[in-house]
């Protein structure tokens, strides 16, 4: 008897309590769509989803972003995970699908992984913009690229043209030989190089295989090797940060000039002592800027994301989608003495 | 045998914890706090939060969940035991890291997602095997397969990651019933969850699981077989883990070697917010489903409320927190009035009521 009770007991506790999950639950997938949408009136709301929340890198593009949302007069929003994991982003995904969100702007964490969230999203009627980082194209309306291939060679000769007279010995310090945003830069800036400047003479490309110490020993070696050589260019953070450290300890300071693509954080010192004249990266602020202008082009349908779709974006003038719904961002931006106390990233 | 371990449970469920009529004993728990404070929060969120009541939060809140609220099924039961196994997590990523990487050499997804599970008793096994026969500390044996299964997620991938799941498993991942809004993966748990409700709370074994919590030894002179109760434990804990990192794998489309890092702590967060005991002895499972449904709907409702991951977890850690503190101040408070009633009613010797006190707090 005892038994039965306890049985009794047991079983009305669990037909209690999936009687409770199941009527809460259901109660919510007829109550249909009462006030769901964020995207209603004139406001466009735009949710920013960086790759990782307090990433230096991001919080400068998600500081450009919310100035563009506020200009426009929309509602800006920044999520994210702590970890930069596909998985971690997706519950924001779907977040921003429920909220009716009028755009998101994401730098995907894996260009496929997310795909199917992002899709869902734009079922709901989300408009999808990438930046920084892209997914596959079907699964976004709009790409915004930092920079272009060409874009990075050209600025990179641009650079070290100016700082050693247009004339003279330079090299490379790459990062791994089989690094293909590196080689695609090299071959471009040899081009040009070839093309432009027929007087600056690349002799030698090293690899530092984007690793602090063997880069640093790369600069020694390259500097010994070559006593003519009056510039280095290094087209990866990491070789540049490690090539500006050796030279600017050395004799060769002021004699050797070092440029490339660092970040203002890594490259302050050397930038402020004289070792390093300018150096380049795109501008993240303007990267988020414009992302939120082509957001809210998107919302506004001024634009569907297919080639040859104009928009304007504020002060930064106006913007024409490229193939695969790629809008460029613009030359690379150059940091020098003069703003480098404006970045911090 | 059957028979004695009968006779000793009855022996211990009667007077004390049956003091009290059955309605009182089935709503005046820790369980039926959760499911009403689930029930609040989820009425809440419904008339307050923006977007909530969409039914897309069903959907992807049950998806969500659904790793969590499988790996709580065993859980639970090894809690009562009194034993822990932190290294659920590091399976969950380990069976989804294999099939990406056994996919990714051309096996197909089912025979790849039956490798993962197979890899996941083992992994159970030899955890139980440690605890239960060599008789190790299961908190020190699982930090140490929580490091060493993670560990060879890690080694099979590297650092790249898997992304090339085939569309008809990834789409049945995420396929709904019908026309519902219920995701088809809550079809297996629910499936799980009766036979693991059974198994906990209807036979002489899942009895057997809170004797060991209560009092191992007595268990053990009762006639409960303590070693392999435990191993089977921890084998069910590696399947269900492996089967929940295969429904990660292809609800994400993408596995890493750090796939569902952190997991395990969120699976007992759960599971004690669902009013078990972390001294072994006492839970129920329809408290443990609650629990992790709790913390789904809030962390649901704060994102929709735009609320950032970090402060989302203090808000779950601090209920967390509560909550246990609720249960030693409720127990106290129990104790101190059984002891007044006691007092009042015609003088047991001192020693018993201290013993049906006990068990009361720890019953209720």
């Amino acid at each position: 008897m005892k038994f039965n009770k306890k049985r009794a007991s047991a079983l009305t506790a669990l037909v209690a309590s999936a009687a409770l999950a199941l009527s809460a639950c259901g109660g919510s997938s007829d109550s249909g769509n009462g006030g769901g949408s964020g995207s209603d009136g004139k406001a466009v709301s735009v949710t920013f989803l960086p790759k990782n929340l307090g990433n230096p890198y991001f919080d400068t593009s998600d500081k450009g972003g919310k100035a563009a949302v506020e200009e426009f007069g929309g509602k800006f929003t920044e999520v994210g995970p702590q970890e930069a994991s596909p998985d971690a982003q997706v519950p924001f995904i779907n977040t921003a699908a429920q909220q009716g969100v009028g755009a998101l702007v994401v730098s995907a964490n894996d260009p496929k992984a997310i795909g199917d969230a992002l899709n869902e999203a734009r079922d709901a009627g989300t408009k999808v913009v990438t930046f920084d980082s892209d997914t596959d194209p079907q699964y976004r309306d709009l790409f915004i690229n930092q920079a272009s291939a060409e874009g990075i060679a050209k600025v990179q000769v641009k650079m070290i043209a100016e700082q050693i007279g247009d004339k003279g010995e330079i090299a490379i310090l790459s990062a791994a030989a089989n690094a293909t945003n590196q080689n695609t830069w090299i071959d471009l800036m040899k081009k040009e190089l070839a093309a432009s400047h027929p007087d600056i003479k690349l002799v030698d490309t090293v690899y530092g295989n984007d690793d602090d110490q063997t880069s640093f020993d790369k600069t020694s070696a390259l500097l010994q090797k070559y006593p003519n050589l009056k510039g280095i260019v290094s087209p990866t953070t990491v070789g540049i940060a490690a090539a500006a450290r050796y030279v600017s300890d050395s004799d060769f300071k002021g004699k050797v000039k070092v440029t490339g693509l660092g970040t203002p954080n890594q490259m302050r010192d050397y930038v402020e002592n004289g070792t390093v004249d300018a150096f380049a990266l795109w501008n993240p602020e303007d990267l988020g800027f414009l992302a939120a202008y082509a957001a809210k082009a998107l919302v506004d349908g001024d634009i569907t994301g297919k080639e040859g779709d104009k928009f304007t974006a504020g002060k930064l003038g106006d913007y024409t989608v490229g193939k695969d719904g790629v809008v460029l961002l613009g030359d690379p931006f150059e940091f020098t003495k003069d703003n480098i106390g404006d970045f911090d990233f | 045998m059957t028979i004695t371990t009968d006779r000793a449970t009855e022996a211990v469920r009667t007077y004390a914890s049956y003091a009290k009529p059955l309605w009182q004993r089935v709503i005046l728990t820790r369980e039926f706090a959760v499911i009403a404070l689930l029930v609040a929060v989820f009425v809440y969120s419904t008339n307050e939060v923006q977007a909530f009541s969409g039914p897309l939060t069903i959907y992807y809140l049950l998806l969500d969940v659904v790793p969590i609220l499988l790996i709580a099924l065993p859980m639970t039961m090894i809690i009562i035991t009194g034993e822990i196994d932190l290294s659920v997590a590091s399976v969950v990523g380990l069976s989804a890291v294999l099939v990406g990487d056994l996919h990714q050499n051309g096996w197909s997804i089912p025979a790849a997602a039956v490798a993962a599970i197979v890899v996941g008793i083992v992994c159970g096994a030899f955890n139980g095997f440690l605890i239960a026969y060599v008789g190790l500390p299961s908190l020190a044996v699982t930090i140490g397969t929580l490091a060493l299964y993670r560990g060879l997620a890690v080694g099979i991938l590297g650092t790249t990651a898997v992304t090339d799941f085939p569309e008809k498993w990834t789409d049945l991942a995420k396929d709904k019933i019908g026309d519902s809004s219920y995701p088809v993966v809550i079809i297996p748990f629910i499936v799980l969850a009766i036979i693991f409700v059974i198994l906990l709370h209807f036979t002489a074994f899942g009895r057997g699981v809170f004797d060991i919590g209560l009092n191992d030894e007595a268990a053990h002179f009762s006639g409960v077989n303590v070693a392999r109760t435990k191993l089977i434990l921890f084998v069910l804990a590696g399947a269900v883990s492996a089967f929940a990192g295969v429904y990660y794998a292809l609800r994400f489309g993408s596995v890493r070697g750090d796939t569902a890092t952190g997991m395990e702590l969120k699976v007992i967060a759960a599971v004690l917010l669902g009013g078990v005991s972390i001294f072994g002895g006492r839970g129920a499972l329809h408290g443990v489903i609650a629990g992790v449904l709790l913390i789904g709907v809030l962390s649901s409702a704060l994102r929709l409320e735009t609320v950032t991951d970090n402060v989302i977890n203090i808000i779950i850690g601090s209920l967390l927190v509560i909550s246990v503190m609720s249960t030693s101040f409720l127990s106290v408070v129990t104790r101190a009035t059984t002891g007044i009633k006691k007092r009042g009613s015609k003088s047991p010797d001192e020693r018993q009521q201290l013993a049906s006190a006990h068990t009361e707090g720890k019953n209720e």
